[in-house]
């Protein structure tokens, strides 16, 4: 991969990004997330976070980390069918 | 041996730590128990306004409005700042007169803050539903932050002053003698595997850190970590939900905020509208787990604040603590036992926003010793005199 090879689409974060933050101290995956900003644009890491996890393993040695803790709704929802829908028991 | 442990890397940790460094203190280490941006300074709204009912919160927050404009340049970072106004909303009479009284007392402070009737608002945010709205107040000068790179700033400025940040360290225990800490008990901690809650592990043994002085500026944790000390806070946790929706193009200038409902949005410089609303009741405790019923009843909110909205979609959502006290101030400065503790917490749902100037403050109180009328009155044992503050501009 190229230092500029784009790792998150959404929010514009390539290898260099992922990198510059590992060099900045910040070794584990939630810390690279706050740090570049990956995993927080349309598909919510979807498409990017198995990327930067290898990343990470390869450059830390450790074992890849888990996903970043995952943010609800699973997909985008409109706020008109969101603001439709009952309210649930379980909060 | 470290001379200042500060307990929390939080924003309130981080200013301090900073502005300890710079006024020359060294041997500064800041711990916490999670990834930086882990507690509510990484989960909050970012908003930043001078819009408060109490003469105190106004002061302090013009100041930190100046720090938030030179910040840039001081740290080196974009923190997206962005000076869009907030518009406060009244439904009722009451809500009306008390925002009147309020504005008058900003304008006495030097705030250009003014009310405004509903043609007034509809030209602020031309898709803002006004019927049952009875009148705004409007100070141009409020505005939003992006809070990550505003917690990055102040950790990598307090590095480059020789500040130690040790992030996954969490202080289990004290070790005391003759009314004073001598030493803090860190035990090392990791990212729990496949856990929506954000929650961190125990990762090996605890070890005793030497110091002089503690600051306690853990945010909704700081009541467990002062009770290590035996020292009993009255602040409560209280969940507190947000979430952003896909980018739009930039269309909302200021942050809007209706104390009936909690309701509150803004448009970050990403172009997401981020927002929150009063849901109750929320779980006990420190919970940080997101609900379906927080969204339902924001995107109700919303939809009927800004009809249009409907068709945008909301990304993601999270979750993060209020530190809430029983009179809605601050719990802040040094305690009468032990005699080298320090506290800085209970800032309710506006703690991002006073961090640049109570940072300021805290340094100078933790460095000389020196107490000031603030702390006097912000201190601990005003709720043993009976001598509570008052803010009734507090959202959610
Ligand atoms: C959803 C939401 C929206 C908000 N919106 C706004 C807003 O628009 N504007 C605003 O100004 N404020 C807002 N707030 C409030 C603001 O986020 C907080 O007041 C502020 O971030 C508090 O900063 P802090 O540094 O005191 O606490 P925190 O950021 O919570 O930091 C405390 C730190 O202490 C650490 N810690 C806890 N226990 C231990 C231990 N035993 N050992 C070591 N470390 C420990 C935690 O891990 C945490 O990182 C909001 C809050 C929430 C939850």
């Amino acid at each position: 991969m190229t230092a500029k090879a784009m790792l998150c689409r959404c929010e514009d974060v390539t290898l260099d990004e992922v990198m510059e933050a590992l060099e900045a101290g910040h070794q584990d995956i939630e810390s690279v997330k706050r740090y570049t900003g990956f995993g927080t644009g349309w598909c919510q890491g979807k498409q990017c976070v198995v990327a930067c996890a290898r990343v990470l393993a390869k450059a830390t040695g450790k074992a890849p980390q888990l996903p970043i803790t995952p943010r609800p709704p699973l997909h985008p929802v409109a706020l008109g069918v969101l603001a439709s829908l009952g309210d649930s028991e379980e909060g | 041996m470290a001379r200042v442990v500060v307990i929390g890397a939080g924003i309130m940790g981080l200013a301090t730590a900073y502005n300890l460094a710079k006024r020359g203190v060294r041997d500064v280490l800041v711990v916490d128990r999670t990834y930086l941006c882990g507690g509510a300074s990484g989960r909050n709204g970012g908003g930043v306004r001078a819009q408060f009912s109490s003469e105190t919160n106004i002061r302090l927050m013009r100041e930190s409005i100046a720090i938030c404009r030179d910040f840039a340049t001081e740290m080196k970072i974009n923190v997206w700042f962005r000076q869009g106004g907030y518009l406060f909303l009244a439904r009722s009479a009451e809500r009306a007169r008390a925002l009147e009284e309020n504005v008058a007392l900003q304008n006495r402070c030097g705030l250009p803050t003014r009310m405004v009737d509903a043609a007034e608002m509809r030209k602020i945010v031309p898709e803002l539903a006004t019927e049952g709205v009875r009148a705004a107040s409007f100070n141009p000068g409020d505005g939003v932050v992006f809070p990550w790179p505003f917690v990055w700033g102040y950790a990598r400025a307090a590095e480059d002053l020789g500040v130690t940040i040790r992030p996954f360290t969490e202080v289990v225990g004290f070790e005391t003698s003759n009314g004073r800490i001598t030493g803090v008990r860190l035990r090392p901690t990791r990212l729990s595997p496949l856990d929506a809650s954000d929650e961190v592990l125990p990762a090996g043994d605890a070890t005793t850190e030497a110091c002089d002085e503690v600051v306690i500026c853990a945010g909704a944790w700081s009541p467990k970590v002062a009770a290590l000390l035996g020292v009993a806070l009255p602040n409560k946790p209280h969940r507190h939900e947000i979430c952003a929706t896909e980018p739009l193009k930039p269309w909302l200038g200021p942050l809007v905020a209706d104390l009936t409902d909690g309701l509150y949005f803004s448009q970050s410089m990403r172009g997401e509208i981020v927002g929150g609303v009063a849901v109750d009741p929320v779980p006990e405790g420190i919970n940080q787990q997101s609900s379906r019923r927080f969204l339902t009843t924001y995107s109700r909110a919303l939809v009927g604040a800004v009809p249009v909205l409907a068709g945008v979609r909301v990304l993601r959502q999270w979750a993060g603590c209020y530190d809430l006290t029983p009179d809605g101030g601050p719990i802040v400065g040094r305690v009468a036992d032990p005699t080298n503790l320090t506290l800085a917490c209970g800032f309710m749902g506006h703690g991002f926003m006073m961090a640049p100037v109570m940072g300021r403050l805290l340094a100078e109180h933790v460095d000389t010793g020196e107490t000031s009328e603030l702390f006097a009155r912000w201190s601990l044992d005003r709720f043993a005199r009976g001598d509570l503050v008052h803010e009734n501009m507090i959202i959610g």
